[in-house]
């Protein structure tokens, strides 16, 4: 078996606060390979964009990554000097941001901010080579090659989020982390948006993380689905399998809440709030809120292990 | 173009709605003083000596007929706005006959000269180091320099400049036993000759603006840096900077191009609207150092009671901040292209 794109192995990233260690990122590992899809899937304050960032080594202060592996091709993002780690951002991985609005320079032609990226990573282009590759761009994410020569300002928000995919592809990067890509825009630029997303990654090849808590669109772009809880990873498989047959209780709950045609009007919510990160729960930090929660649950950790090739899982009920 | 000519012209219409304005309440203010500016100055030659009541009498009417006072009001008002349209601001009625135009010049080069020098490098010292202090990547040690401009910034200027006298030259004179010390008061040497073409004149000149220039600078560095420090902090926690630094841009790049380019939109223009007033905050400075500034000037206009410099330099004084705002209005679409003015 060949080595995963990605793996993470034992990730755990920390907010120090005045009140303790708050722990978004708790003991997470999984493994990505090269051209696949990966879901990243939980509730608010799960610990998703903090992962997100953590791949970026992006954490600022009071957050810290406190230890564990971050491997991307063969090499530990997380030895890299911050000189090398800059130049893999857009060489090897590339992120497409949350807030498209707000995400380019505002003072600043959409050219230009493409072009010191190129730059940056010592393109050997020519400046006409640049100026075609930008336009080469430009068109891959569906715009018209005018866009160049304009301002963020005169950009709808679908061009703009376009803009910055056309950004992350530019140094064709083996893997791209898409924070909520969407979340900004509305349904039918939604729609277009992830099409596109979807396109370009099949095109190039490239390993996608999604982030995101919309599981209808999840089921309808990934590969595989990673559920996150309180800053664990508690189940990850394919995305038909998990769907099919979701092995832990929270991922059942998840999926079980979603809406569904034929009950119109009937919600089933999971009942109760997410732990407190400060004082996690001892034991399997989703016992507090688990209907199936037993002594066990309560008492120790449960281990993600692979219970079936490529399906992971960590709860006491299915591992013991 | 990103300024159309119509709103240049609508523009240049507010310019001179504004002088118009300055210019009549520079025109009605004598007129509702209780103080007659005629009878004033001979009032004041009277009791320095040697004016009989007579002479007084005949040299009021003549300096009301000078003045054109005993026209009818409506005429007074005409010919001075048409005076004022040609930059004619009158003469002195205490030193006459003269111009106030030619006090003006004589006096403004001083204040632009070392006022503009000491807001400009207070500007780049104190916003370049409030980018630094802001910006989390840089040296912290930086920030070590951050209160005591904060204290000085809450200091006015002129209380600074007597410390700076007292200390720089005063003290100093007295410890280094004369050797070393800056100049107590004025703008050049007595002993030195008013000779442009010379450098050590120039040399002399530089010499006696350290002072003037450094109250002002010390106090207004800190304004800059608190301001800009500000600015970069929200700047830095934009999404745009945090995309640059996801896209693996180098930190110089960040900062300069993304994070200082942004900051900079607010400072040019309080720079701008700075250089306008230079005159209002180096008066108190320059009446310190008895600097013969236009600002040292209008304090003694106005202890002489001599109206027109008086009216004149605030007319002058006006003028500059109008004109300042209209430069800002016209390069403003040039930094910042979010903004346009009409389609």
């Amino acid at each position: 078996m060949t080595e995963a794109l990605l793996q993470i192995k034992d990730l755990r990233v920390y907010y120090h606060v005045d009140a303790g260690a708050v722990r978004a990122v708790d003991g997470v590992s999984f493994n990505l390979e090269a051209g696949i899809k990966l879901g990243l899937v939980g509730e608010s304050g799960s610990g998703k964009s903090t992962m997100a960032l953590a791949l970026m080594r992006m954490i600022k202060a009071p957050g810290k990554i406190e230890s564990g592996q971050m491997i991307l091709d063969g090499v530990d993002l997380l030895q890299l000097s911050e000189e090398k780690m800059r130049q893999t951002k857009l060489m090897k991985l590339s992120m497409i941001p949350q807030g498209a609005m707000n995400s380019l320079n505002p003072v600043m032609r959409i050219d230009k901010q493409m072009m010191d990226g190129l730059e940056d990573h010592n393109s050997l282009l020519s400046k006409e080579e640049l100026t075609a590759r930008i336009q080469e761009l430009l068109t891959a994410v569906d715009l018209d090659p005018k866009v160049a020569k304009m301002y963020p300002h005169e950009l709808s928000g679908g061009m703009k989020q376009r803009v910055c995919v056309a950004m992350a592809i530019s140094m064709e990067p083996d893997l791209i982390i898409a924070d909520e890509p969407t979340s900004a825009l509305d349904v039918v630029i939604q729609r277009q948006v992830m099409a596109m997303i979807n396109r370009l990654q099949e095109k190039l090849g490239l390993a996608l993380i999604l982030i995101g808590h919309d599981m209808g669109l999840m089921a309808q772009s990934v590969d595989r689905l990673a559920v996150m809880y309180a800053g664990r990873m508690m189940e990850i498989a394919d995305t038909k399998v998990i769907f099919g047959n979701p092995l832990h209780p929270y991922t059942q709950l998840l999926i079980s809440s979603l809406p569904v045609l034929e009950n119109k009007g009937v919600f089933s919510g999971i009942p109760g709030v997410t732990p407190s990160l400060l004082t996690p729960p001892p034991g399997c930090v989703f016992h507090t809120r688990c209907p199936k929660a037993r002594d066990v649950c309560r008492e120790r950790i449960p281990v993600f292990t692979e219970v079936e090739t490529g399906r992971w899982v960590a709860c006491h009920l299915i591992t013991a | 173009m990103r300024i159309p000519l119509s709103y240049v012209l609508k523009r240049i219409g507010f310019l001179l709605m504004v002088m118009w304005t300055a210019a009549t309440i520079n025109f009605i203010l004598p007129h509702l003083s209780p103080k007659d500016p005629v009878a004033e100055q001979v009032q004041q030659k009277i009791s320095s000596g040697g004016l009989s009541a007579e002479s007084a009498q005949e040299m009021q009417e003549a300096l009301r007929t000078l003045y054109g006072l005993d026209k009818p009001l409506w005429q007074q008002y005409v010919k001075y706005l048409w005076n004022t349209f040609r930059f004619d601001l009158g003469r002195s009625i205490y030193s006459y006959p003269r111009e106030v135009m030619d006090i003006i010049g004589q006096t403004i080069w001083w204040t632009v000269g070392f006022g503009g020098t000491a807001t400009v490098l207070a500007f780049v010292i104190g916003t370049v180091l409030g980018a630094l202090v802001g910006w989390s990547k840089a040296p912290k040690f930086l920030s070590a320099l951050i209160p005591p401009l904060a204290m000085f910034s809450a200091v006015p200027s002129f209380i600074l400049a007597l410390v700076l006298i007292y200390f720089m030259s005063f003290k100093l004179q007295q410890w280094t036993g004369g050797a070393f010390y800056f100049p107590l008061r004025g703008g050049y040497s007595s002993e030195t000759i008013i000779n442009i073409a010379d450098l050590n004149f120039w040399k002399d000149v530089i010499w006696h603006s350290i002072l003037p220039a450094l109250s002002m600078l010390l106090v207004s560095t800190g304004g800059w840096a608190l301001g800009m420090r500000a600015m970069m902090v929200t700047v830095e926690g934009a999404d745009y900077i945090t995309f640059a630094e996801a896209k693996g841009l180098k930190n110089r790049r960040v900062f300069f191009r993304y994070a200082l380019r942004n900051c900079m939109l607010p400072q040019i223009t309080s720079l701008a609207m700075q250089l306008g007033t230079i005159v209002t905050s180096a008066t108190l400075v320059e009446s310190m150092f008895s600097y013969p500034g236009i600002g040292n000037r209008l304090g003694t206009a106005i202890s002489q009671f001599d109206y027109y410099t008086m009216y004149g330099i605030i007319f002058f004084l006006v003028m500059g901040i109008a004109v300042a705002t209209f430069i800002v209005d016209m390069i403003y679409p040039f930094l910042d292209p979010r903004i346009s003015y009409g389609s």
